[in-house]
């Protein structure tokens, strides 16, 4: 219990005194976590469109991939862009490895299936509601695509929230590919394995309580400002 | 442009094997209103599918006087089932029109003028789907409307419905054959045939039984099962 206390009031000192590496390390892993869902999202959310409203020969197995690819384990996924990334790999003369472009690119690798995924249960049901009505009124499949995204947007927020929550907690990519340098690639996740690992438990916990009020404080923001549980609103 | 005469030659659609209406012959000139009658599971619903181009043309042609993109162009369809986009009642209305290219405001503008016609100006904003299923079914009728078309299908549109919105439905149905639009509508309320068609289509067993002009079918039926039909009888 003293431990947990002392994580506890930790967390508030930083707080209060707004410590200036607290603040640097949490704007770090929000803006990266930020980026990869705003990245992963445009490129998820238009995938799962498609692969509601097109049959093509291949479309139940990219759906069992991409099913599959929820549970992607991310240290693998860091271990390939680290490999990819690294001086001697296919884009070394990027000179992208260590910085918070790499992890980005891992975090986007690893919420597009997951928000791609959830995102498709839901336009999946909303297609079969309208299937009917958009075929006999001759609409384009790019327009089939917007109609299902617009009119399931709310269920497609879900999606992003939890490739957010993945995101912001995730810790094996983006050590590897970050490499937790200080004023670099330091985030809260990457802080807290390491003051964890040398022992300062409190000043660990204190970031740990630090993160979890923050994801909490971001998904509140996002669904105040969309007026998700509004009456009479999808 | 003119999408009559309309030639169906041996138009068959199946699934897996096992056919669901066909092989069908027809010939329709378009004089108004046509009522596909029939009982249950006799093909009247895929019949309106085929030849709207929303199921498949296994076998056979369909053949509009016009070419295939323009009829389809010109035609709407409205469900038994209406389906309602998650939208207000005005997206509802303007999104066919969206879908073509015209703008909001004109469109808007069109959408007023509907939801007079079936009474459902004061509801413009509501979600459409809160609406009772009469004023979801007249929201459905006046959405295909929008887009002015020259043939428009109609599967059992008020088969859910009680006397009043049945009467709304078919007063604008009458007021757009008035206008010029073809209608071809199923149903299996006698009533309802007597009081809209023009002509008749009888079908069983996912054929064309009898195809006749509206004093001929409702007065002199020529096949028995068409007269039993008619009588009130169970015809399987």
């Amino acid at each position: 219990m003293g431990d947990l206390w002392a994580g506890l009031s930790e967390a508030f000192r930083l707080l209060v005194t707004l410590d200036g590496d607290l603040v640097e390390i949490t704007l770090r892993s929000l803006q990266v976590t930020l980026s990869a869902l705003v990245i992963g999202s445009v490129i998820a959310l238009p995938l799962a469109a498609f692969l509601a409203v097109r049959r093509f020969r291949w479309r139940r197995s990219v759906i069992a991939v991409l099913n599959a690819l929820m549970g992607l384990p991310p240290v693998v996924v860091g271990l390939v862009v680290y490999v990819i990334l690294s001086r001697s790999g296919p884009f070394g003369v990027l000179g992208l490895l260590f910085t918070p472009v790499a992890m980005i690119i891992a975090q986007v690798i690893i919420i597009v299936p997951l928000i791609a995924s959830i995102a498709h249960q839901s336009l999946r049901d909303l297609w079969s509601d309208y299937h009917d009505l958009l075929i006999s009124m001759n609409v384009t499949q790019g327009q089939k695509m917007r109609t299902l995204l617009w009119d399931a947007r709310r269920a497609l927020l879900t999606a992003s929230l939890a490739g957010f929550g993945r995101a912001i907690g995730e810790v094996g990519a983006i050590m590897i590919v970050g490499g937790n340098i200080e004023n670099a690639t330091r985030v809260l996740t990457t802080a807290i394995a390491l003051e964890t690992g040398k022992g300062d438990f409190a000043l660990a916990l204190g970031l740990g309580i630090i993160l979890v009020g923050l994801a909490i404080t971001v998904n509140l923001c996002i669904h105040w400002l969309s007026r998700t549980e509004q009456e009479g609103r999808w | 442009m003119n999408l009559f005469p309309l030639k169906v030659r041996g138009a068959m659609t199946a699934r897996r094997g096992k056919i669901l209406v066909g092989p069908v012959d027809l010939d329709l000139l378009g004089v108004g209103i046509t009522v596909v009658m029939g009982p249950n599971g006799s093909g009247k619903t895929t019949l309106l599918r085929l030849l709207h181009g929303a199921a498949r043309l296994t076998s056979g042609q369909i053949e509009w006087a016009c070419d295939e993109t323009q009829a389809r162009r010109n035609q709407a369809f409205v469900f038994q089932r209406p389906v309602m986009l998650r939208r207000t009642v005005l997206e509802n209305l303007i999104y066919p029109l969206q879908m073509r290219g015209v703008s909001r405001a004109l469109a808007t503008e069109q959408a007023n003028d509907w939801s007079v016609r079936v009474g459902l100006e004061k509801m413009l904003s509501r979600n459409a789907t809160t609406l009772s299923g009469g004023e979801q079914q007249k929201l459905a009728l006046a959405r295909a409307m929008m887009i002015k078309p020259r043939l428009l299908f109609l599967d059992e549109p008020t088969a859910a419905l009680d006397g009043r919105a049945m009467r709304e439905i078919e007063t604008v149905i009458l007021a757009a054959r008035a206008q010029g639009t073809q209608l071809i509508l199923s149903t299996h309320d006698l009533g309802q045939g007597r009081r809209l068609a023009d002509e008749a289509l009888f079908m069983l067993h996912g054929r064309v039984h009898e195809h006749a002009s509206a004093s001929d079918f409702f007065d002199a039926p020529e096949t028995v099962q068409a007269q039993a039909f008619l009588r009130g009888d169970i015809v399987e």
